[in-house]
């Protein structure tokens, strides 16, 4: 069996092998103009559009959130305070009166707590389905945040950390456990180079229960003061942070934002699957490591503050993706702010409810979501069909 | 360091010259199940020259992807000299890969609603330079535009511009995946099973604009194909893989023939001539059991 190799036949073209391209200068102007118009394509004109007005109604449902609680406080006087809270060098209760400590010490910092909490929770979302190539993937359904919230209870359990004053430990438990979650679930769901939808959605649920079991059993062995404390944690619930510990958040969630938004391209390229990435030029393995540890970073500290709320990053994501398309450049901002508005709201809706009780946002979120995802699922099952 | 690896490839390619040199490749699939220990690819070599449409053919599991797969490094670890364009794939990063090789694969899953113009400017991000105060927003550049254009007029799917890759027919689909491919401005353009899962229409449409890309584009194209008479039409020359090893290459003439096909596929064939071009044509013989 000698293979006949033979030398190759002459080559037809000699001369200069270069691509020339007509002028299409003025064809191109024309033609991004038509693009703009229908949509195909994602321009600078529209991502501007979008993203401006979703910053301003971001702004308008932070504010008017703020009006809402178990002490109803007006909107004028919450500008009030906040412009008066501007113009003071510093800032003192009593100034400010009953209303003002209200918006000022508990209602601001939760609001904005709760923006970031559901920013992030949305960018995890797209990340992951991204990642996955897998549009219901989200970071409560796979496990992911069960996975951060037993780092998180293993610390609590071993007293590492069991405040704001030592923000740090919570989250780096929180991401240990993410982090191990996520490649697991990878490694589980991943067959000759394949990520099938429908067994990462089943190795999500089984790591789901273990994982649950065990932090489970934690609380059990738990001192029972603290055991409600964790429970409730679990259930997914926002407080007041103080400010610094709001200031260190702010600046954690801004940087991992910031670099899986300039990571936005790849993104896409990546959802075309690994052949395809890697043909376009992408070293997949490491930007999937990348990609890993910069989500389990996000879901612990997310973790770590609010425990599980669930669904906003499989919700959101899809929702958003429906409205603008599939670019991440666009899709990335988008979600992360209409999962702030949304998460935001949500949780006025778990304040106000039963006032002056609170019901956990996580159930909140997962009664809003929850059906949604079920009829997502009835919708792919209807077109496999 | 005056010339990088990437430019003395591209110009060396530009100077017509053999594109693609495989020397005593072997490869296997990084796995710990037992049947995998086995070769994909043993001991190939070959060579393709620039302009050239070379087709690779071979039974099922023959190793004809895990070849495509291996030319652009989709899967690492092979044993064995490959040069790109006279540089050595090992020494290329996977950016400067895409600059020369697009891959258009057997089967093209889109999760996600992307539209046509997006799908096709996909193929711009080999050539996108990465600014960092861009905040993942690269705007497309002119050229980008450009080039997406004009792959979209010559694979004729501009009217498709607005419309969502989920909404295409298969033939449509294909030509969107090749106009992708055409966008990232390669030389060398490598496609699995092209014509697989296609009606006969789309098939010739297909092969015809492959043909056509070829002498506009002075493309180097190599095609894996489990059709022989798409193999023997449009390709140049022939390579056959047996079990992972290259059991001939040369013209669809020297290849394509009884005697070569039993070794290889262990059947009868047919083998007459094509009333057109005069190049081997394969039918199924008339066997037991089949309407005469």
């Amino acid at each position: 069996m000698n293979p006949v190799t033979q030398v190759p036949p002459p080559p037809t073209h000699v001369e200069s092998a270069s691509i020339e391209h007509p002028a299409l200068t003025t064809d191109t102007a024309h033609l991004l103009s038509q693009w703009m118009k229908t949509g195909s394509i994602l321009t600078l004109h529209r991502w501007l559009l979008v993203i401006g007005g979703l910053i301003v109604a971001s702004v308008v449902v932070l504010v008017v959130c703020l009006e809402f609680g178990a002490t109803p406080v007006e909107i004028r006087t919450v500008v009030g305070a906040i412009l008066s809270l501007l113009q003071r060098e510093h800032i003192d209760a009593d100034g400010l009166g009953t209303p003002g400590v209200i918006m000022v010490q508990i209602r601001l910092p939760r609001v904005l707590m709760g923006f970031l909490v559901g920013a992030s929770l949305a960018g995890i979302g797209v990340t992951l389905q991204a990642l996955l190539r897998n549009p219901l993937a989200d970071p409560y359904v796979l496990g992911v945040s069960s996975g951060a919230a037993l780092g998180v209870s293993l610390a609590m359990l071993l007293g590492i950390g069991t405040g704001f004053a030592l923000l740090p430990t919570l989250p780096l438990f929180g991401f240990l456990g993410g982090l191990l979650s996520l490649v697991l679930i990878y490694r589980l769901a991943q067959s000759q180079g394949r990520l099938p939808v429908h067994s990462l959605l089943l190795a999500g649920v089984i790591l789901n229960a273990i994982l649950t079991a065990l932090i489970m059993f934690i609380t059990t062995i738990m001192d029972p003061n603290r055991s409600a404390g964790l429970m409730a944690w679990l259930m997914g619930s926002l407080t007041a942070p103080s400010y610094p510990a709001l200031g260190v958040f702010v600046l954690y969630v801004a940087v991992v934002l910031a670099i899986l938004m300039h990571k936005a391209q790849m993104l896409n390229v990546m959802t075309l699957g690994e052949d395809i990435a890697r043909s376009l030029g992408i070293e997949t393995e490491w930007v999937k490591k990348q990609l890993f540890v910069l989500t389990a970073l996000l879901t612990g500290a997310v973790v770590s503050v609010s425990g599980m709320i669930g669904f906003v990053g499989m919700v959101i994501p899809h929702v958003v993706r429906m409205l603008v398309g599939s670019d991440h450049r666009l899709l990335f901002p988008a979600s992360a702010l209409v999962g702030g508005m949304f998460l935001v709201v949500s949780d006025t809706i778990a304040r106000t409810l039963l006032a002056p009780s609170e019901i956990p946002v996580g159930i909140v979120t997962a009664l809003a979501g929850g059906p949604f995802f079920l009829y997502l699922l009835l919708c792919r099952k209807d077109r496999m069909n | 360091m005056a010339t990088s690896t990437i430019e003395l490839a591209k110009s060396w390619l530009c100077e017509g010259r053999s594109a693609l040199q495989v020397d005593d490749l072997f490869f296997r699939y990084r796995t710990t199940s037992e049947q995998a220990r086995t070769w994909a690819l043993e001991q190939v070599s070959f060579q393709v020259a620039a302009g050239e449409i070379l087709g690779i053919v071979g039974p099922n599991g023959s190793g004809k992807s895990s070849l495509l797969k291996v030319l652009a490094r989709l899967v690492s670890s092979h044993r064995g000299t490959i040069l790109l364009g006279g540089q050595s794939l090992q020494q290329l990063s996977q950016h400067d890969i895409a600059q020369i090789v697009a891959v258009v694969p057997q089967e093209y899953v889109q999760v996600f609603p992307f539209t046509v113009a997006e799908t096709v400017l996909m193929g711009r991000f080999p050539h996108r330079t990465p600014r960092f105060w861009s905040i993942g927003f690269g705007d497309d550049t002119e050229k980008d535009l450009i080039c997406a254009h004009q792959a979209m007029i010559e694979t004729d799917v501009l009217s498709l511009a607005d419309r969502l890759m989920s909404d295409l027919s298969g033939g449509e689909r294909q030509r969107v995946v090749i106009a992708r491919a055409l966008a990232q401005e390669p030389k060398i353009l490598l496609l699995d099973e092209p014509t697989a899962f296609l009606d006969i229409n789309h098939q010739i449409e297909i092969c015809s604009l492959i043909s056509r890309l070829r002498a506009e584009r002075r493309l180097t194209v190599v095609l894996v194909s489990h059709d022989l008479n798409v193999a023997s039409q449009y390709c140049d020359r022939v390579l056959m893989l047996k079990e992972g090893r290259l059991y001939r290459i040369g013209s669809p003439v020297e290849t394509i023939r009884p005697d070569v096909l039993r070794m290889v596929y262990g059947c009868e064939v047919v083998v007459d001539a094509h009333p057109q071009t005069g190049r081997p044509r394969v039918t199924m013989p008339v066997g037991i059991g089949s309407a005469e």
